[in-house]
């Protein structure tokens, strides 16, 4: 393969923090140090944002189990036209990930399928069920770059810090929901006006801080490593500080969604806003974008969960929850970006270098060395989307309609161009 | 013409004059019913469905008489022992009665909102019977219709709604429609069956009944279910009468000619007391049943008139 040039490009670099124009050498699939390039092809960026690709912590790929939802075939492509380059898989699927062996058949379908790169967690006790913890170490050797029940709270302490401890010994991340599960049991709304004008079954924002203080209580007895998933209300926030001021190994996530809508998108009842946690008040909202921009929440990600049209056609307290978002994630956080609410290196520094450090992951850097995992992209061309674009096999976007400004131009992965140029279909803004 | 919906989802959707259209008419209904013939043939030759999937007497019978009357050819289902049981979804068993050429469909259904999605996928005039605890707007219409008659206005009047205003969709319809048309409303009940963030509804809220009735016009009782008596919204039915009972003793903190409200099905001796509830002179719950057919005739009327006109252009 011969070495690839980019030229006059707008260079995000969430490392050194800061934009620049100039080139990018990439030989071998990897960043190279600048340096002589006669016998490059060359790439003419045209000015656009070059940007270290996503890793997107969380993606929910329904195989195995509900492959009429989403395959590795499809979520891959989805990953690539939206500037994706590795998905961070959850294991909450049909049945869970939670042996090798199904964790096997995941990297296998992922390998042959997926047009970006997989790295998969694994459940952090079978069945999600809470009560015995899965074979972490085996679990770990076999690819599991993380372990999380996702959704399922571990309800039981005693259980959640044993498999805490266990996972701290072998160096493994644990990945919590913080949510207190006697609080949120049947609520698809946030308490306050809103939900009570709806007449929808609500939660408290407090049911996530008691999730969180509980978690951080354990995880500071077991001395683990622990990334929050989504922390999406500003009462928890403190908490987070503390841990952190404390020198816990703790990170914390918050999906797209609760950064750029609140309660009053679902409006009449639209069921394509239902996610978990439900989204929040406008003042959680901005607190939450704020914890971004200041690094107290360290990812930002798309909490990909496709659902299929009769599980969303349903009375809004009995729709399934998620959204999917692989393609509007970057897009939408261009909102944040003309907001003037975070600028590039920052939202790239929580979608591509924080997930890929926490991780132990090379990529989502653009220094020499590192995997050429990289997306070209327009801050500022706008569109209109139309949800029977997206390349998700499900279309439960909570965007459908909306006006976005950010296109994704082309997506490589390992110096290979996996979306965008001549003959792939743009399918998120034609024209 | 200054009734303007096509459907009557809520209150929400209603302006102060639609409102005041409905309870017009509906007191020429009133009327109408009092008379020996009771019939007009506003609905002649138009079908109503009323599709209930959550069990109701006098709702329904209201809906149904309120057809008759009118001349429309009226049939009602229980849908809790229809397709539902079958795994029909709603919108499927909506499509299907909408391929059957209704102009009227009375729906109640247990989830919030699954009126309004129900609405949004058939072409006939949808009415709500209630909706989860989202919205009951044909009760709040006649509640309305009741204190008019009995108070000659709705503004300026003094409301206490007493009870589980959590749980309660007459709750809600009541509270946005007698804030539409300006009168005082004051919620009186035990802190757990409040709605969280009901301090930003414009409200007066109180656990104390003595205060919360002091000078009311009109004081409106809710039922309370039997399922949250059992200790885990309020610790028992004997407390709950005692401190937030509607009797003798409580209501002479009202106006002296303060009205008594209840939508039934009334629980004697836990939110009412049984004595109080026939007092003639004070209870206009039986009142309230009589206005509730009026209400629903004319609602069904202007729904109708709306809905031909749109099939007309």
């Amino acid at each position: 393969m011969r070495p690839l040039l980019f030229t006059d490009a707008r260079l995000v670099d969430p490392e050194r923090g800061e934009e620049r124009r100039g080139q990018l050498l990439v030989r071998g699939g990897l960043i190279a140090e600048p340096g002589p390039a006669d016998d490059a092809v060359r790439f003419d960026c045209g000015g656009l944002c070059l940007a270290p690709g996503i890793v997107d912590l969380g993606v929910k790929v329904s195989e195995p189990g509900e492959r009429h939802k989403e395959s590795f075939r499809s979520a891959g492509r989805a990953a690539a036209a939206g500037g994706v380059t590795t998905m961070v898989t959850r294991p909450d699927t049909l049945p869970a990930i939670d042996t090798p062996e199904v964790l096997e058949f995941v990297t296998r379908r992922a390998r042959d399928e997926a047009a970006v790169r997989v790295a998969p967690m694994a459940a952090l006790t079978r069945g999600r069920q809470g009560r015995e913890m899965t074979e972490i170490a085996f679990l770990r050797d076999a690819g599991a770059v993380a372990f999380t029940d996702a959704d399922a709270v571990v309800t039981d302490p005693k259980v959640f810090v044993r498999c805490l401890t266990y996972a701290r010994a072998l160096g493994a991340l644990v990945v919590g929901h913080a949510q207190d599960p006697g609080l949120s049991a049947g609520a698809s709304a946030t308490s306050g006006k809103f939900a009570a004008l709806r007449g929808l079954a609500a939660v408290s924002p407090m049911a996530e801080r008691i999730g969180l203080e509980r978690d951080l209580a354990l995880v500071e007895m077991a001395a683990a490593r622990y990334h929050a998933d989504q922390v999406t209300t500003a009462a928890a926030l403190p908490a987070l500080e503390r841990a952190k001021a404390a020198g816990l190994d703790v990170t914390a996530g918050v999906s797209i969604h609760h950064l750029t809508l609140n309660e009053f998108d679902v409006g009449g009842y639209r069921t394509f806003f239902k996610v978990k946690p439900p989204l929040r008040s406008e003042d959680d909202r901005q607190a939450v974008v704020e914890a971004v921009a200041s690094g107290l929440i360290d990812v930002i990600s798309s909490m990909h969960t496709p659902q299929d049209e009769e599980s969303k056609r349903l009375p809004y307290d009995e729709a399934a929850s998620g959204a999917v978002a692989l393609q509007t994630l970057l897009p939408a956080a261009m909102r944040l970006h003309h907001a003037g609410d975070l600028d590039l290196p920052t939202l790239w520094r929580a979608m591509s270098l924080n997930p890929a450090r926490r991780l132990g992951l090379p990529g989502g850097r653009l220094a020499p060395g590192t995997p050429a995992d990289l997306v070209l992209f327009d801050p500022d061309a706008p569109f209109v989307l139309d949800r029977f674009t997206l390349l998700s096999k499900s279309k439960n976007t909570p965007f459908d309609g909306a006006r976005m400004q950010g296109r994704v131009m082309s997506t490589w992965v390992g110096g290979e161009r996996v979306f965008g140029g001549t003959g792939s279909g743009d399918a998120l803004a034609p024209g | 013409m200054t009734f303007r919906a096509s459907h009557l989802l809520g209150i929400e959707h209603l302006a102060p004059d639609e409102i005041t259209a409905v309870l017009d008419l509906a007191d020429t209904y009133v009327a109408l019913n009092r008379s020996d013939a009771k019939h007009s043939d506003a609905l002649a030759g138009l079908t109503q469905i009323n599709m209930f999937f959550e069990s109701s007497t006098r709702t329904q019978a209201s809906f149904e008489l309120a057809g008759k009357r009118l001349g429309a050819d009226v049939m009602s289902m229980q849908m809790q022992a229809s397709s539902i049981r079958k795994g029909e979804t709603l919108i499927d068993t909506a499509l299907t009665l909408n391929a059957m050429r209704p102009d009227l469909l009375v729906v109640r259904h247990p989830h919030s909102g699954a009126v309004d999605l129900l609405a949004q996928k058939v072409n006939c005039a949808v009415l709500n019977a209630g909706d989860g605890r989202h919205e009951h707007p044909t009760q709040a219409l006649l509640d309305a219709l009741t204190i008019r008659r009995a108070k000659g206005r709705l503004h300026r009047l003094t409301v206490a709604i007493c009870g589980d205003i959590a749980h309660s969709r007459v709750a809600r319809s009541n509270i946005l429609l007698l804030g539409k048309m300006e009168a005082r409303i004051r919620l009186v009940g035990p802190p757990t069956l409040m709605p969280a963030g009901i301090a930003d509804w414009g409200v007066e809220v109180t656990d104390d009944m003595a205060k919360g009735l002091a000078g009311a016009d009109v004081v409106m009782m809710l039922r309370l279910q039997r399922e949250r008596m059992d200790g885990a919204f309020i610790p028992s039915e004997r407390e709950y009468y005692h401190r937030f009972g509607l009797d003798a003793r409580k209501l002479a903190h009202a106006a002296p000619d303060a009205i008594v409200m209840h939508p039934g099905p009334m629980n004697r001796g836990v939110e009412i007391d049984g004595t109080l509830a026939d007092d003639i002179n004070r209870s206009v719950i039986q009142e309230q049943v009589e206005m509730g057919v009026a209400v629903r005739m004319a609602a069904m009327d202007l729904l109708a008139r709306n809905l031909q006109a749109a099939r007309a252009a």
